[in-house]
């Protein structure tokens, strides 16, 4: 029994190191032809850049006539925008193509990627890798910055130190709504839009206070779909204000918990969703 | 076969190959409602620290931030209408052959971009509108005629948005790739149609300067037409001018791009 366990254990160690080496394989190939066109590539960064900056130029011109938002300042707000564009940034350069998925199913060449002896959430996890994406976390990384440089935060280790594992936790919890999203698309093709309401609206509520928003809202995106992991958690630590739930201190650390939940969970749906495929057979 | 009645037939197969895709339009609708619910808050917000600004007070921010999310995908203001399409018609040199049919360019695709914009206004604006409508506080107008006004608006903003995308596709019989400037053309109309915020909202010479730009037409104006805080004539006015001068620069550049452009081919 102990040896069988260890043996399951190896291969799913192996498992685990086939599909990041197929990740890397494929994502490589990606950026070798992306970066045959390399005007292509500046272009579409700037673009990638300009569209997520037009979400902060929204954010600016609100505090060009407000003093504050739901009691928070503009260095606040920027705080939360920098934590949570970047967590999403992260994880939309990484899987944010899976949402093509439903593509592959209607015309059928997911089989390709079923015969290839490679994970296949790893393939579709990096097909079509856009280095352009880096725009995004690049943008979302300035206005961190102009936060840290702004905010009057109180610094101590544990605030220190939850900075960077908010940041990687974040980008974990939208990895795995990237990746329900897709195995949703398994049972309704044609619906990834409806996925844009979990990763770029769930990114859109996040920059703002969660304050502003009703008591149901908040609790939804806390107990139900845990965003608020992502940032206003840690950052109410950080920031010493209040939770509108008024939750204990130390939730401000369960992000990682709740980032390897949320990936068990998408891991099942995408399982399950895989095993429903049927090819279209043309 | 007359002209009117070919470009009605090709306006009702735009609007019927949009209906075919109904999970589609179920997951847009559905994107659109949690968007306007996340926008809501933010406006009701800014609305509680400033009220009346940009003259609104919150019922109208309220009403203004459904009508976004119904407008959204009809006036195309994030694109995603016909452009994509003949963008790819004329990078692939497709386009020779639109060019031999006994039909106008412009004309054609216009007809089938209306037909599109008539099926996402009711398929995909009207339920995100109504769930405003039923669990916020709104202002709507209960006199038909400013409905009726806030239609005919509705409708001319669809033109401009038509009119800005048709001078977008166009140039990729220079650029050969348009993505570039398709991506241009949709964060201006973005920023510039009251989109990302009202455009009364907006501070001092730069609420001027956008309000007078072609893109106020797809969404500010219709907007304030409903709202009753602008004239409809005058509005119907500028929208209607901006159409005729996007549409007649389009014939512009149409002619120059069929009598200088070699077409792609292979």
């Amino acid at each position: 029994m102990a040896e069988s366990s260890a043996a399951g254990r190896r291969v799913g160690e192996n498992r685990l190191v086939d599909g990041v080496r197929a990740y890397r394989m494929i994502a490589a190939m990606w950026i070798r032809s992306t970066m045959a066109y390399r005007a292509s590539f500046a272009m579409t960064t700037l673009g990638n850049f300009a569209a997520t900056a037009l979400d902060f130029v929204a954010i600016l011109l609100m505090f060009s006539r407000v003093d504050a938002l739901g009691g928070y300042a503009l260095p606040e707000v920027a705080f939360l925008y920098g934590l949570s564009s970047v967590s999403f940034g992260l994880a939309d350069l990484a899987i944010g193509s899976m949402d093509r998925l439903g593509r592959r199913l209607r015309d059928g060449t997911l089989d390709t990627l079923l015969v290839r002896p490679a994970p296949v959430l790893a393939q579709v996890a990096a097909d079509r890798f856009a280095l352009r994406r880096l725009g995004r976390v690049t943008q979302g990384a300035l206005v961190l910055a102009y936060a840290l440089w702004t905010v009057d935060i109180d610094w101590t280790v544990p605030k220190l130190l939850l900075m960077p594992v908010a940041l990687v936790s974040g980008a974990g919890i939208f990895g795995a709504v990237f990746v329900a999203g897709a195995a949703f698309q398994f049972v309704a093709q044609d619906a990834s839009e409806a996925q844009n309401a979990f990763t770029y609206g769930g990114t859109t509520l996040l920059q703002y206070p969660p304050t502003i928003f009703g008591k149901e809202l908040v609790r939804g995106v806390t107990f139900v779909l845990p965003l608020a992991f992502v940032n206003w958690l840690p950052a109410a630590y950080v920031l010493d204000r209040p939770y509108p739930l008024g939750l204990p201190g130390w939730v401000a650390f369960t992000p990682p918990v709740v980032a390897v939940a949320c990936g068990a969970l998408a891991g099942l749906a995408w399982r399950a969703g895989l095993r429903t495929y049927r090819s279209t057979g043309s | 076969m007359g002209a009117g009645r070919l470009y009605a037939a090709v306006a009702a197969g735009g609007f019927r190959r949009y209906a075919t895709y109904r999970a589609a339009t179920a997951a847009g609708v559905f994107a659109n409602t949690v968007f306007g619910l996340i926008l809501v808050h933010t406006y009701l917000a800014l609305w509680d620290e400033r009220p009346q600004l940009g003259g609104y007070d919150q019922a109208q921010a309220v009403t203004y931030v459904w009508l976004g999310q119904a407008l959204l995908a009809a006036a195309a203001i994030g694109g995603g209408g016909f452009e994509d399409e003949l963008m790819e018609r004329i990078r692939t040199g497709d386009v020779a052959i639109d060019l031999y049919r006994p039909a106008d360019l412009q004309l054609w695709w216009l007809a089938a971009d209306l037909g599109r914009a008539a099926f996402q206004l009711l398929g995909r604006g009207v339920v995100p509108f109504a769930f405003g409508a039923l669990f916020f506080d709104v202002e709507l107008p209960s006199r038909p005629g400013v409905w009726a006004a806030f239609l005919v608006a509705v409708v001319l903003g669809m033109v401009v948005s038509f009119g800005i995308r048709y001078l977008v596709a166009l140039s990729a019989f220079w650029l050969i790739d348009g993505t570039g400037v398709a991506q241009m053309a949709w964060l201006a109309g973005f920023f510039c149609s009251g989109m990302l915020l009202p455009l009364n909202v907006f501070p001092g010479g730069l609420g001027e300067a956008v309000r007078a730009l072609p893109w106020s037409s797809l969404l500010q104006a219709p907007a304030d037409v409903l709202l009753g805080k602008a004239d409809a004539l005058g509005t119907f006015a500028f929208q209607a001018a901006w159409a005729v001068a996007l549409l007649a620069a389009g014939r512009l550049v149409q002619s120059a791009a069929t009598r200088r452009v070699v077409v792609q081919g292979g």
